[in-house]
């Protein structure tokens, strides 16, 4: 069995690749932050309460659209609720930790960092595992606070000329280059973006985002049956 | 609510969908239908974020002509699906949009 410290530092070196489009994420969101009327200590806040990326930029997104705050929260929720399908895959992973562990790790526990150490724990059956999850979600976590600072500061320095607030739907059109491809995937994407935009103004309490993404659940669910009925 | 609660909120509503997911939630609890379901929760909610941020403008009016938003935006997506790349999508979109809006 390898120590602890070697199972940290492995994470550490596993996720380092992926940290290198977080950096530009962490900095948009520093810079926009401000721009939405965010004090630097409450946007420090967010990175340090929050820690999620997505959920970060989807709060900036609806705030400075004048969503209510219990409209912003459930569209956190949904946004979130993405993960609840990761849990299935990672939690048997994890089944015999402590519960003070898991309430540390649960923390941690962004996108690139189960993504990473999913593959070390499939592989890997030492006690000490979880270390691995611990060092590359400790990763993310620097990154992000650093990045998120970085923003602050630079945010007064950007002119607002060159519409840094355009990265905010690039990255989320990032990170779903792997669904393009796919048909269905597509046919979600267009019904939900087409809810969203004639919504906008439709929509009571700013729900846009909701009802947008439970109208392409809904197609996701009849065009999957459609496919299997058709099998 | 103060934008501290609301940060607070948000930021205990992330924690517990991931509390949830290690603690609570097990391999046995979704079925290969749910699970099928699940896995287009980015492509249907994502676009809600998307979508808006090109198409409209600062006041909520939908916005065709004139957007270089939009173009930019289809750049990025044809250099996301041919690379697959996070960064490359991104950075490809953001050039393009200040070529359309500075040099064009």
């Amino acid at each position: 069995m390898k120590s602890n410290l070697k199972v940290f530092l492995k994470g550490i070196l596993d996720v380092s690749p992926l940290m290198i489009p977080v950096v530009p994420f962490g900095l948009i969101f520093g810079v926009l932050a401000i721009d939405v009327g965010f004090s630097p200590l409450e946007t420090m806040g967010m990175s340090l309460i929050v820690f999620g990326g997505a959920s970060q930029i989807v709060l900036l997104q609806l705030f400075s659209g004048g969503a209510s705050s219990l409209v912003i929260i459930s569209s956190v929720g949904a946004v979130n609720s993405r993960h609840l399908l990761y849990g299935a895959v990672v939690s048997e992973h994890l089944s015999d930790l402590r519960l003070i562990w898991k309430i540390i790790i649960s923390y941690f526990l962004i996108d690139q960092a189960y993504a990473i150490s999913n593959e070390y724990l499939k592989k890997n059956k030492d006690k000490n595992r979880y270390f691995h999850l611990v060092g590359a979600g400790a990763t993310c976590w620097v990154i992000w606070q650093s990045t998120t600072f970085l923003g602050i500061i630079l945010g007064a320095a950007i002119p607002e000329k060159l519409g840094l607030s355009f990265a905010v739907p690039l990255t989320f059109l990032a990170l779903l280059v792997n669904d393009f491809r796919k048909l269905i995937n597509v046919i979600v994407i267009i019904v939900s973006g087409l809810v969203a935009t004639v919504g906008y103004n439709y929509i009571p309490f700013k729900a846009y985002a909701i009802v947008a993404g439970l109208t392409g659940l809904l197609v996701a669910m009849i065009l999957t049956k459609m496919v299997k009925t058709n099998e | 609510m103060s934008n501290w609660a609301l940060i607070i909120y948000c930021g205990l509503i992330t924690y517990l969908t991931r509390f949830s997911m290690i603690a609570l939630i097990k391999k046995e609890m979704f079925n290969d239908r749910v699970r099928q379901v699940l896995s287009y929760v980015p492509s249907a909610i994502f676009p809600a974020i998307i979508f808006p941020a090109i198409f409209l403008d600062s006041s909520g009016s939908i916005l065709i002509e004139d957007n270089p938003k939009i173009l930019a935006a289809l750049i990025a997506t044809l250099i996301g699906i041919f690379s697959r790349s996070i960064i490359a999508t991104i950075f490809s979109g953001l050039a393009s949009y200040w070529f359309l809006i500075f040099v064009v």
